[in-house]
């Protein structure tokens, strides 16, 4: 028990004086809104006041305890943000390689300590810039890369020994991530030496992302693929980033969030295990995670300290694993893009700033903050440079960083957690019964739940329940005109003509020799990675392997529910 | 006012995923009595207007996040054309500039809906301006 039974009994007499006390008062006047209206962004209702009594169940040792001690509640590290800030991590990319290559020179100048890759729509589905499909996409949302020679382009300068690099890409992570492996290898740095992270999270992209390109079960087979080969020769990369950030954005609650997340990491948990036949201890401190930080701040702090929390448990108990650094739950964030407004945009500074600061209290170690004009379009640099210092304020002036986990003991954050914990844990095991996540997701059942949420939310901030400054309150009727950043459409006309050039000038037996050695490893249920590396090295191209994949696996439609 | 109901198709044309705008609108064009096709993301532009002329509806919504509304608008509203099915109107929401509007007005769309915009406000717009057709 966390409080003395005197302690319980004199709080007991105080609270019935002062709930007498509110009684009065909201009879002479009344709250400004209803009871149920006082809830959490993700409509989680919150009470006026917290006490002991809502966290009298807790055990000091089991259920909070230290950092770097099970269960990780306050966090993995003993000595939190002293020895290490969070990683400034801006997720960036855009038009062609060069550009990019120039905005990653720009960010590490300014301060940032690690790079994260945004690639456009062609990219990210396995598309080459000529495709018929492609028309119009390339560079628009993130950086194109067909080839290997893109991506030396990209990497041009960087230090990749030394800097981490985070790549979002999930249908196609096995052809970037050797790109990158291979351009390691021609710089003459071993696989060893480099550091990062593939998002390389499919059963997240079946949910909420819908960056889709063969079914769930070979989606999930080529992972497992990726967690293997590094466990044997990347040592310090990140095959998986389990994601909840697309889940949030795609309308879930922070529960739906925290829930769907943690049990797509036990699916491949128990997808690596069994195919692989690793031992759990073997790969699951190369696991990493993936938060949103929506506006709601003490629901972000709540969610994240929740995750360490069920994470720990899960891998000790549910799959019996050792290391401590397998219970350890890490984890990059990411400020909530659905949370921002097109409405007076400046806004949005104060937004991602709250975000940022819910998040470094939740205890990340990895940080993107978005810009104020993301709503609109590619981030400008005056509006990345913002968002940067947003978190070198945090980091260097608030004092957020003095102390670990300063909310730790507080009767509305503990009680909080504990919250959330719970009703993850219902969604856990509801999806256990329905025979694990990749069931849940033929059943449509994660999808039609985020949807319910999405259309709440509208409605809600439509009926002015939940408001957003500057769209349902406080409107003004004049915009304010901020520079927005363009890409041009001769960027896809340049880029198909270098693809174009690449094509010409390979040796096309050793592009089809390449492909056809990763069709028999797909068919024969082989590692793909080794020649994947060898593939790219030949210069073929990011479509031309998935192309593979499609032929062998099949490809997957979006079944459109809502 | 006849009683036929309004028929919608909402659609996701090219590569981007953002869905759920689309997603929400369609239930919203549910409740609001409309009949509703929702095709899922990662459509063609020639999927989209010949799903549409197919399913027969009144009205095709467009949404798109990702920068591309430039190249996919103009395409499905020229391919109705092209096959004679400029009766359905086409409007479109999402991510897009303001100074991407009149291009959009000038391939033929009827309007444009961006973030902000009611349920409310998009449905009296299809309830005013989108006639079942006979």
């Amino acid at each position: 028990m966390y409080f003395a039974a005197e302690v319980l009994a004199s709080s007991s007499t105080l609270k019935q004086k002062w709930e007498d006390e509110v009684r009065k008062s909201v009879a002479k006047v009344a709250d400004q809104k209803p009871e149920h209206l006082w809830s959490t962004v993700s409509d989680l209702k919150i009470k006026r006041l917290y006490g002991p009594d809502d966290i009298k169940d807790m055990d000091f040792e089991q259920d909070i305890s230290y950092p770097g001690q099970f269960p990780y509640l306050r966090g993995n590290q003993a000595t939190g943000y002293r020895g290490k800030y969070w990683t400034f991590r801006m997720f960036s990319g855009m038009g062609d390689a060069k550009t990019t290559n120039e905005r990653w020179h720009m960010l590490l100048k300014e301060g940032q300590t690690g790079l994260s890759t945004a690639f456009d729509f062609p990219t990210l589905m396995g598309y080459d810039t000529d495709s018929p499909k492609a028309r119009g996409e390339c560079g628009k949302c993130g950086v194109a890369i067909d080839t290997l020679e893109d991506f030396m382009q990209l990497v041009e300068g960087i230090p990749m020994d030394k800097v981490t690099t985070s790549m979002t890409i999930n249908p196609p992570a096995t052809a970037l991530w050797a790109m990158y492996c291979a351009a390691a290898e021609i710089r003459g740095i071993p696989l060893t030496k480099i550091g990062g992270t593939i998002q390389n999270d499919m059963l997240k992209e079946f949910i909420a992302q819908k960056t889709l390109m063969c079914p769930p079960d070979p989606s999930v087979k080529l992972i497992s693929d990726t967690v293997e080969f590094g466990t044997k020769f990347v040592p310090r990369w990140n095959t998986i980033s389990i994601s909840g950030y697309h889940i949030r954005e795609a309308g879930a609650t922070a529960v739906q969030e925290l829930a769907f997340t943690l049990r797509d990491g036990m699916e491949y948990v128990e997808d690596v295990i069994r195919r692989k036949g690793l031992d759990v201890d073997e790969f699951a401190p190369r696991l990493s995670f993936f938060f949103n930080s929506h506006i709601d701040f003490f629901e972000e702090i709540a969610k994240l300290r929740a995750a360490r929390r069920i994470w720990a448990t899960a891998m000790r108990d549910r799959y019996q694993a050792k290391d401590q650094r397998s219970w350890w739950m890490r984890f990059h964030t990411q400020t909530a893009g659905c949370s921002l407004t097109a409405q007076q945009p400046y806004n949005n500074v104060v937004r991602t700033a709250t975000e940022a600061l819910a998040a470094v209290l939740g205890g990340t170690q990895s940080l993107h903050t978005n810009s104020l004009d993301e709503v609109l379009c590619l981030p400008s640099d005056h509006a990345v440079q913002i968002a940067l210092r947003t978190q070198q304020i945090i980091a260097e002036e608030t004092g957020a960083a003095n102390t670990i986990d300063p909310l730790a003991g507080s009767y509305f954050v503990e009680a909080l957690t504990n919250e959330m914990e719970e009703k993850a844990w219902e969604y856990i095991h509801k999806i256990d019964e329905m025979g694990g996540m990749v069931a849940a997701i033929e059943k449509g059942f994660p999808q039609l739940e985020i949807s319910d949420a999405a259309y709440l939310y509208q409605r809600q901030v439509d009926a002015n329940e939940k408001i957003m400054i500057g769209v349902n309150k406080y409107v003004t009727a004049e915009a304010t005109p901020i520079p927005l950043i363009e890409i041009d459409d001769a960027v896809e006309t340049a880029q198909v003509a270098r693809l174009q050039a690449v094509k010409r000038k390979r040796d096309g037996k050793a592009v089809k020799k390449a492909l056809d050695d990763i069709k028999s490893a797909c068919k024969k249920g082989e590692n793909v990675m080794p020649y994947c590396i060898e593939a790219v090295k030949s210069l073929a191209s990011v479509q031309e392997i998935c192309d593979v994949y499609r032929e062998v696996y099949g490809e997957y439609r979006d079944p459109g529910l809502y | 006012m006849s009683d036929k109901k309004i028929r919608v198709m909402v659609a996701k044309p090219g590569l981007d995923g953002h869905d759920r705008g689309a997603r929400v609108l369609a239930r919203c064009f549910r409740d609001a009595g409309f009949e509703v096709i929702y095709t899922g993301c990662h459509q063609t532009p020639e999927q989209i207007a010949s799903a549409a002329i197919q399913e027969d509806v009144d009205v095709v919504g467009l949404s798109c996040l990702s920068g591309a509304h430039r190249y996919l608008f103009p395409a499905v509203a020229k391919l109705l054309k092209e096959q004679g099915a400029d009766d359905i109107t086409v409007v479109g929401g999402g991510i897009i500039p303001e100074q991407d509007f009149q291009l959009l007005y000038d391939a033929g769309l009827k309007a444009i809906f961006v973030p902000g915009a009611t349920l409310a406000s998009i449905v009296d717009w299809f309830n005013t301006n989108v006639q079942p057709r006979a």
